[in-house]
């Protein structure tokens, strides 16, 4: 038996393209606009999103035979908050200049609807290996999307990726500037659209009429 | 097994909250000196920085410990005298401040450098807007010019009052001077009404340019100063060189 069937394959792929958390699904939207100024953030973000969906989806699949039906939106709560603090406390001891700069925007991956929406719409009804790949494919959906944004937005707005220096100091010497709108919120809104408005064209299930 | 009774309900939020709350307590537990260090760290760079030395977390603490050995760390009362059995490094100037000027025990860090040098580095400590504002002070040895500032603040409104850690509005801050031409202490003025409202008032002396919207952040910063610097009076005017 392979370990990926082909509806397993599905979980993984289809929150990339026609299922996306952001794009389609339109959830995450704040901490997309947020934590993709520079790249580095944004991949720290994805990552942190990534190890609290998948096994926060984990977990409440083992559990989800025992969950009383009344509390069963509180223990989905308590378990995401657990992980969201121990992500958090991991950060600040380990990457702390990083955990700075998403500041509150870990501790908000816990109202982060993508979160919730998995728990309660995947895990609460599937064995614990389907769950966890439905986490890794919607956190890697909304982490693709991110990290797509960042990259634009630290080009244009920077002038650097990761931190590294990538348009040359002779531009700048000939009047180029960045883009100090790229640094703002807004912006990244108007990304996100674009790509939206990119995905419909070439992807045909997503165009209604 | 009835998952809905009460009963059942009751005990299962229970067990689930103490085994979730015995978890996040060892995790913080075991993760605490691995934080500990890393806002040591930042303090130790923000020192730094306020002497215009360019740092990064790894050599941060050994840069420090080069301009600022342990014997140049000084904690002194309100007359200026030296109090002995306090750790200027971990003091907590919260509660210092809170006390009376005479009973309060205030930190300095003496920097001395290559070319035998001396500056001085005080922490400052106040309230902006929405919390907690502080940053480090370093003075000439004249104990009368500012050579450098630096600021930061727990959650001020950004794109505003969170400006003041912002390189734009400390670098004025460098050559100001803290007492008047007849040694009256004056502390630092932040002006209103946007650039260059500091030298539209005639105050380069002692003046910066506030930050337009970010009034109560730059008042806070103001009496934060005032209060904090004016403790070291009478050391200043018994050290200076």
């Amino acid at each position: 038996m392979s370990l990926f069937s082909s509806k397993d394959l599905k979980l993984l792929t289809n929150p990339l393209s026609i299922d996306n958390p952001i794009t389609v699904q339109v959830l995450g939207i704040c901490s997309a606009l947020a934590v993709t100024v520079k790249v580095q953030p944004a991949v720290v973000m994805s990552l942190s999103v990534m190890a609290v969906v998948a096994f926060s989806n984990v977990i409440i699949s083992l559990l989800r035979n025992t969950i009383p039906a009344r509390i069963r939106i509180i223990v989905q709560l308590v378990v995401a908050a657990a992980l969201v603090i121990l992500v958090d406390q991991v950060l600040k001891a380990f990457v702390y200049e990083i955990s700075k700069q998403l500041s509150v925007f870990v501790g908000l991956i816990i109202t982060n609807c993508i979160l919730m929406g998995r728990l309660e719409a995947f895990a609460l009804g599937n064995k614990p290996w389907p769950s966890f790949l439905d986490g890794i494919g919607n956190s890697a959906g909304y982490g693709a999307i991110l990290i797509t944004i960042s990259i634009f937005r630290e080009i244009l707005g920077a002038g650097s990726i990761w931190g590294i220096q990538i348009i040359p100091a002779s531009f700048y010497e000939n009047g180029y500037i960045n883009n100090g709108f790229m640094l703002l919120p807004p912006m990244a809104l108007i990304l996100v659209g674009i790509i939206i408005w990119i995905q419909r064209k070439y992807v045909k299930k997503l165009q209604t009429n | 097994m009835n998952t809905n009774g009460n009963t059942y309900t009751f005990i299962y939020a229970s067990v689930m909250v103490v085994v979730v709350a015995a978890m996040l307590a060892f995790a913080s537990e075991s993760l605490k000196p691995y934080q500990e260090k890393n806002v040591r760290i930042e303090k130790m760079q923000n020192i730094l920085s306020s002497l215009s030395i360019e740092s990064t977390p790894e050599n941060a603490e050994e840069l420090f410990n080069k301009y600022m050995p342990e014997n140049q760390h000084v904690v002194i009362n309100s007359k200026g005298e030296p109090v002995s059995g306090e750790n200027a490094f971990d003091i907590n100037l919260k509660e210092e401040l809170e006390k009376d000027l005479e009973s309060r025990h205030m930190p300095l860090f003496i920097a001395s450098f290559e070319d035998g040098s001396q500056k001085i580095v005080i922490p400052v400590l106040g309230k902006g807007l929405w919390g907690p504002i502080w940053g480090y002070i370093s003075l000439e040895k004249d104990m009368n010019t500012i050579a450098g500032a630096v600021f930061a603040h727990k959650g001020e409104t950004p794109g505003l009052g969170a400006d003041i850690d912002q390189k734009w509005f400390q670098e004025p801050f460098k050559g100001k001077k803290l007492f008047d031409e007849a040694g009256t202490f004056i502390g630092i003025k932040v002006h209103k009404g946007g650039k260059g409202a500091a030298a539209a008032m005639g105050d380069t002396e002692h003046g910066v340019d506030a930050i337009s919207g970010g009034t109560i952040t730059s008042k806070g910063l103001e009496a934060m100063l005032l209060n904090c610097l004016s403790g070291y009076e009478t050391y200043f005017k018994n050290n200076k060189k």
